[in-house]
């Protein structure tokens, strides 16, 4: 599983994108096995894009998946 | 149509991707960077953007333009990396035949892109930096995600 990780995420895990060995998952699963291998970071308000589309915690991703977490965004 | 580039974005350019010859009227609207932002001065800002989905946003943005106003066409240039006071951030240019729609599709597409494209911005004050979220206050999202459909 790709993981990507942008602003503030990016700093606080020390790189922009993880490369992990999960099993089929949901979003929620996932954000679970983020918040405990990496206790420091926030996963409050951040969203999560599975292949480049929005996902909700229900959305299940695929080990060959390539997920995004998505802090509030501020473009423009 | 659509853009994320780390270079000066050319506003002209942007306006050429919309002319038509059944256009009556083209707005362009520019987001340049602000120094002052309540009482706080900005030194420079860090624009990232998430870019092959960014670009699929804007494809998204264009797609909801075409539905509500179907005359209008639409162009969008994001710049990313450091950008100075006064440097262009964003250019929207919009055509159409009629100016109202072409100020209306425009606003929208501004307000769309604050709420649904993955672009980033971090300001390097005096005394410190920080990752800018949430601009329009529309966080928590209710639905775990931003609208796609800017009624609901």
């Amino acid at each position: 599983m790709n993981i990507l990780l942008f602003a503030h995420l990016q700093e606080v895990i020390g790189q922009p994108q993880l490369t992990v060995d999960l099993p089929q998952c949901t979003v929620g699963e996932l954000k679970q096995w983020m918040a405990s291998n990496y206790p420091n970071i926030s996963l409050q308000q951040v969203m999560v894009a599975v292949n480049e589309e929005f996902a909700l915690d229900t959305t299940i991703i695929q080990p060959q998946d390539t997920v995004a977490f998505i802090p509030p965004i501020s473009g423009g | 149509m659509f853009e994320i580039t780390d270079k000066p974005i050319d506003v002209e350019q942007v306006r050429g991707k919309v002319v038509s010859r059944n256009a009556g009227a083209i707005t362009v609207f520019i987001g340049t960077v602000r120094e002052m932002t309540a009482g706080k001065k900005t030194l420079h800002l860090e624009y990232q953007a998430y870019t092959p989905m960014a670009l699929k946003m804007f494809e998204q943005i264009a797609k909801e333009v075409q539905e509500r106003w179907g005359d209008a066409q639409i162009a969008i240039s994001h710049r990313i990396g450091h950008l100075a006071i006064s440097d262009i951030a964003v250019v929207i240019a919009v055509s159409s035949p009629h100016r109202k729609t072409a100020y209306e599709a425009n606003e929208y597409a501004i307000d769309r892109i604050k709420q649904i494209v993955p672009i980033w911005k971090k300001e390097h004050w005096e005394d410190g930096t920080e990752w800018i979220g949430d601009q329009l206050e529309n966080i928590p999202y209710p639905t775990g995600m931003p609208s796609l459909n800017k009624e609901d």
